[in-house]
């Protein structure tokens, strides 16, 4: 990196973070060697950081130890109190610093070797980094805003709204493309990271919250691909494997994502998908019947087979224990427990499966869709606790709806299917969903903590 | 680093583009289980940037004595600023995201005492 030569060592040590990177990863391909894995790409962090603390380009110490201490003491702090149901935020949150890092290093390149006798490339790697890392760290802002609920969950939109984002996003394409033409136009350069920070702000608020596991699948993969461009203005190998892995990761969830919900990622951040809801939501009709809590305990404890189906609601009410009382109450007089898992129920991928873990339900009892389903016409009930759309058989029925074509879970194929809801109303997506109205289907209205802890109690009882 | 020569450009991109092809093969085999420490586990990873930022954090040498006595002239760069900023945020990534990873991944380990005893004990 420096003109001196090239630090044989150092090279070394970054040889040696990457391979420990990609064994961390590997690990994760089964939950039992995960954190082995985990602790390979630690150790992989911890030698490329001392490593570099060497570099010979290192004169001073102050800030860099500050600066340690600080995002130590920040980071430890979130890695202890962040609760598993805030993890989408906490994520947000987490792009929105790797990509502000990646930013702010290559404004700080461009402060210091900016200029004509930057080469070409070098010049085209630096805007790429400085646009996407600025508008992904404002975009990530306001959708951990989103899911904390400080910024409004709903789709913000406004007349022109398209053309808007599109003259901006031309603007921010053009001053990155005459920035790299024309280094000494800093000005340009100033621009184009003001337009990245506003770019993603306009970005993220139109995307309302049920969208969010595609949202934060695309920027964890913008962030990583900051990242990487990062290591090609400095030169840096295990920068570019490191953020290289962490883009494509990134993208590959969203094309996951994506194809659970059965829609293109440009339909998903431009689609402007909660006003179309409003206009189809009426047709549907029918009554819907309420199951008394005893009811509902008799019919769990008497069947042979149970599944639970968890969405976003499970992690509003905080009930995923809940879940696991009733299980456990049920497992005891020798009914078979399971839990199906669509990939998007909630609002990061795999996030309802982490929130299970934590209530201590085994892996092996969360099964995913494909598994799930075949299953369901051998299912005695399916309790369906806080989801929606993700078990809504109008995707499946109806060629009109706006989510026709998205692969559901198919629980009114069951025996019986009991609801936890906690009112009439129709719930976050705004859509009418036939399954509570269908003969096999009965509600259990109330908060789903409440409902669970009530019938896990009854259940014991009988 | 000013005089980049061809080579080591066609060299980083070889890089990149083997690392996509074998970042597409690794996540592909993480079952969506471990999506969510994926994610997290990922975006620590990628907090390896903090090099870039260690090194511009450190460049430039400040003369506090001069900087407390209002010498204009030792004021600390721009670079050095946004330098310490990033150091600040990727380091928050990295010691967050590995630490939250872990905690996440240590759930998913404790199935063998769960299932043959059937109580939770529950852990936070």
């Amino acid at each position: 990196m420096e003109p001196g030569g090239v630090n044989y060592l150092l090279e070394f040590t970054y040889l040696i973070a990457s391979i420990l990177f990609i064994f961390g990863l590997k690990g994760l391909s089964h939950p039992e060697s995960a954190r082995r894995g985990m602790f390979m790409a630690e150790a992989g962090m911890l030698a490329a950081i001392i490593g570099t603390l060497f570099h010979n380009g290192i004169i001073t110490y102050e800030w860099i130890a500050a600066g340690l201490v600080i995002g130590s003491v920040i980071g430890a702090l979130m890695a202890i109190w962040v609760p598993m149901t805030a993890m989408p935020q906490r994520t947000a949150l987490s792009h929105a610093l790797g990509a502000i890092a990646a930013a702010l290093v290559g404004i700080a390149e461009y402060t210091l070797h900016g200029g004509p006798e930057m080469p070409l490339f070098i010049r085209g790697a630096l805007g790429f980094e400085v646009m996407l890392g600025t508008l992904t760290t404002t975009g990530s802002l306001i959708a951990a805003g989103k899911l904390q609920g400080f910024v409004r969950g709903t789709p913000v939109q406004f007349k022109g709204q398209q053309v808007v984002n599109l003259l901006l996003f031309g603007g921010m394409a053009g001053c990155f493309v005459y920035s790299v033409g024309h280094p000494s136009a800093s000005l340009i350069f100033y621009t184009m990271t003001g337009l990245g920070f506003l770019f993603g702000v306009m970005l993220v608020i139109p995307i309302g919250s049920a969208d969010m596991p595609v949202v934060m699948s695309l920027l964890n993969s913008y962030a990583g691909l900051a990242s990487a461009a990062t290591g090609f203005v400095l030169g840096n190998n295990v920068l570019i494997i490191a953020g290289t892995l962490d883009g494509f990761s990134g993208l590959i969830l969203s094309i996951l994502m994506c194809k659970a919900m059965n829609r293109s990622i440009t339909n998903v951040l431009f689609g402007g998908f909660g006003a179309v809801r409003a206009a189809t939501a009426a047709g549907a009709g029918g009554e819907m019947r309420e199951i008394s809590l005893n009811d509902a305990a008799v019919r769990l404890a008497y069947a042979s087979k149970v599944v639970f189906v968890p969405g976003y609601g499970l992690a509003l009410a905080q009930a995923q224990q809940a879940v696991r009382d009733l299980a456990n109450a049920l497992e005891e007089r020798g009914v078979t427990v399971k839990y199906g898992i669509h990939p998007v129920a909630g609002r990061m991928p795999g996030h309802m499966n982490v929130l299970l873990a934590e209530a201590n339900v085994p892996y092996g009892d969360l099964y995913e869709m494909d598994q799930i389903n075949p299953e369901f016409p051998s299912t005695d009930v399916v309790v369906v606790v806080g989801a929606n759309d993700v078990v809504n058989p109008d995707a499946r029925d109806n060629s009109n709806s706006p989510i026709a074509g998205m692969p559901i879970l198919e629980v009114d194929k069951a025996k019986s299917v009991i609801v936890l809801k906690r009112g009439q109303g129709r719930g976050f997506s705004g859509l009418e969903n036939p399954l509570f109205c269908k003969p096999v289907t009965s509600m259990l209205y109330g908060d789903a903590k409440a409902s669970l802890t009530a019938l896990a109690h009854e259940v014991k009882n009988l | 680093m000013q005089s980049i020569n061809p080579a080591v450009l066609i060299a980083s991109l070889y890089v990149f583009v083997l690392a996509a092809f074998l970042g597409y093969q690794l996540i592909s085999r993480v079952p969506p289980l471990l999506h969510t420490p994926l994610m997290s586990a990922t975006n620590a990873i990628s907090g390896i940037s903090l090099i870039g930022s260690l090194v511009i954090a450190g460049m430039h040498k400040v003369d506090f004595h001069a900087l407390a006595s209002g010498g204009a002239a030792a004021k600390p760069s721009i670079a050095t600023l946004l330098g310490f900023i990033a150091v600040i945020s990727a380091t928050t990534n990295v010691v967050g995201g590995f630490g939250i990873t872990d905690r996440m991944l240590k759930l998913f380990q404790q199935r063998e005492s769960v299932k043959s005893k059937g109580v939770k004990k529950g852990s936070k």
